[in-house]
């Protein structure tokens, strides 16, 4: 049991969500983030991203169920469960006038941190924000405004992070920038959520991925898991002579004729178990015993990216 | 209570009017003081003297009340707009403190602004006129709990107002007019005896009243009436505070 609540830095139980106006952000969502993993939250907008974190973080208030941090309730224990995260918002918010070492520094005090100027240059320096720790909001780009939003979250020493699209509107570079300045914060043992509508982020990033559509949580799954349980494969076959129809003596496999008939594409789970294998050594005898030649053949695995899309279409 | 959080706050408050020194010090100084110039000594001449006190000194506690009245509520409740206009209020929503200690930190750093004004301005107005303070104590007390309750409503006007023009509107129309028609620049027997009565209706009257009582022991209505109704706008004003955040009006959907 206790081995189980160190594991989960984070419960959320039945949360639901009803806006004032009657609208449902959350429905019933159950999620467990596990201590020191990076959770990417995928979905499209409006799919209710923010406001898991905004409940999570305090800034909205549950309809129903309950989110425990580290076991402490977050609207009960609010104290406890804040004093453990930091977050970074999806919008630039920012005090223009305000130099960068004085926000971070009010940061940390507001979240009843006694003072640690060591604490805050390391975080200014692992951001690359030293040299700019004099200048004001204002003069900073917008690279650099996150960066700085970044180290007002971490000023507390926050065992969880939550990253609301880190790198929505941000070009490639800075967003490689700032997936190597995740990677390190993991690596310093912090807790990262993060939300993105990018699949590529997900998949670069993400240890699981959790799907959410409408205020539903569709599925957790690890990364890996996610590729390969929904992950379909499929193998094409070039044929020497076209086809007009799948062949009678080919129907049980699951085929279908591409190319005007010069190609066959056969799809299979990419995880299918040992026993029964993935069929392609009966596909291969039965093409054979048909008299089919095949000119060459490739294989391909679907991205997250078709697999996220698939999943949002089918559940609509 | 969490103090290291409060002290953040009020710090930073208090940090945010410096860089603004001009504005928020220098021009209210000068305000009051063209006051003084203009009805102190320019009409002062013609008006010999109020309830025997010379009218120069007469008006120095009505003065110093309108600037802390304004100062009170246009500083509690920008700082309470400006963070939730820019969006930067997430940051003091999801810290690990309570609403009260939230009001601790705004409220506590607008009255010790507004306070800080009132005693510049007191302390201006002897370049103009002399004036002695009776009873100095209760000075303090209505000073202070005018400037705290003063603060809430501006915290409270800084909740409610979705644009710059709804937090301009009610000191604009509703404490400026209260002020001027407070008895600030007149004792209310001066009023024919239908206008008397009306002012009575205005909460002002019974904090000018009090505060120039504390200075020179004469007043409109009792100075305990007046300590009772200022406790009364407090009180009110905490209400409407614990409503606000009990329903998260404003501040939490
Ligand atoms: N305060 C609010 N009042 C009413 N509806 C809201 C509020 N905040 C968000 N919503 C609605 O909830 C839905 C989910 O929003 P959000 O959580 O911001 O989505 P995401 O972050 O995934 O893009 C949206 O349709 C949005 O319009
Ligand atoms: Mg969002």
């Amino acid at each position: 049991m206790s081995e189980a609540r160190d594991a989960t830095v984070i419960r959320v139980e039945g949360l639901s969500k009803t806006f004032a106006g009657g609208f449902e952000a959350l429905r019933a969502v159950d999620l467990e983030i596990r201590r020191g993993e990076i959770f990417a939250l995928l979905g499209p907008n409006g799919a209710g991203k923010t406001t898991l974190i905004s409940v999570i973080c305090g800034l909205v208030n549950p309809s129903q169920g309950r989110v425990l941090v580290d076991g402490h309730d977050s609207v009960q224990e609010f104290r406890e469960a804040r004093a453990r995260i930091g977050l970074v918002p999806q919008e630039l918010t920012n005090d223009a006038f305000i130099k960068v070492w004085d926000t971070v520094s009010f940061s940390r005090g507001l979240f009843g941190k006694p003072p640690d100027p060591a604490h805050i240059e390391r975080v200014l320096r692992s951001l690359s924000l030293w040299e700019k720790r004099h200048n004001r909001m204002i003069t900073l780009s917008g690279g650099m405004k996150r960066r700085v939003l970044i180290a007002k979250a971490l000023a507390h020493e926050p065992e969880i992070l939550f990253l609301d699209e880190p790198t929505a509107g941000v070009d490639v570079a800075l967003r490689r920038d700032m997936w190597e300045v995740v990677r390190q914060l993991r690596d310093a043992g912090v807790t990262i959520i993060l939300t993105t509508h990018y699949i590529e982020e997900a998949e670069e990033m993400a240890d699981r991925i959790g799907v959410i559509r409408s205020g539903e949580l569709l599925l957790v799954e690890g990364k890996h898991a996610l590729m390969q349980q929904l992950g379909r494969k499929e193998l094409t076959l070039h044929l020497r002579e076209p086809l007009a129809t799948v062949p009678e003596r080919l129907a049980r496999h699951a085929l279908s004729l591409a190319e005007e008939g010069h190609a066959l594409v056969y799809t299979y789970d990419a995880e299918s178990g040992e026993e029964d294998g993935t069929g392609i050594a009966e596909l291969l005898a039965d093409l054979e015993a048909a008299g089919i030649a095949v000119k060459d053949l490739h294989t391909r695995q679907s991205s997250l990216e078709e697999i996220f899309v698939n999943l949002v279409k089918e559940e609509a | 209570m969490n103090l290291e959080s409060v002290k953040t706050l009020y710090r930073a408050e208090m940090a945010r009017s410096l860089r603004t020194v001009l504005q928020s010090i220098v021009s209210p100084v000068l305000s009051t003081s063209l006051y003084f110039v203009v009805f102190g000594a320019a009409i002062g001449t013609r008006i010999s003297e109020v309830d025997g006190v010379s009218y120069g000194a007469f008006i120095v506690p009505g003065l110093i009340m309108l600037m802390l009245l304004t100062q009170s509520v246009s500083n509690a409740s920008f700082g309470i707009f400006f963070p939730r206009f820019s969006g930067t209020i997430y940051e003091v929503l999801s810290a690990p403190m309570s609403y009260w200690e939230v009001v601790v930190g705004y409220v506590g750093a607008a009255a010790s602004k507004s306070l800080i004004l009132g005693i510049i301005v007191l302390v201006t107005a002897r370049l103009f006129v002399p004036y002695s303070i009776e009873h100095p104590l209760m000075m303090a007390l209505f000073l202070v709990l005018t400037a705290v309750t003063f603060s809430l409503l501006g915290f409270i006007i800084g909740i409610w107002a979705d644009g710059f023009e709804k937090l301009q509107l009610v000191p604009l129309l509703v404490i400026t007019p209260l002020t001027f028609l407070g008895g600030t620049f007149y004792s209310i027997d001066m009023l024919p005896p239908f206008w008397q009565a009306v002012t009575l209706a205005n909460p002002v009257v019974y904090l000018v009243s009090g505060f120039r009582w504390s200075f020179y022991g004469i007043s409109d209505v009792s100075p305990l009436v007046s300590l009772a109704m200022i406790l009364l706008f407090l009180a009110a004003a905490l209400a409407v505070v614990a409503w606000i955040f009990r329903t998260g009006y404003r501040l939490k959907p």
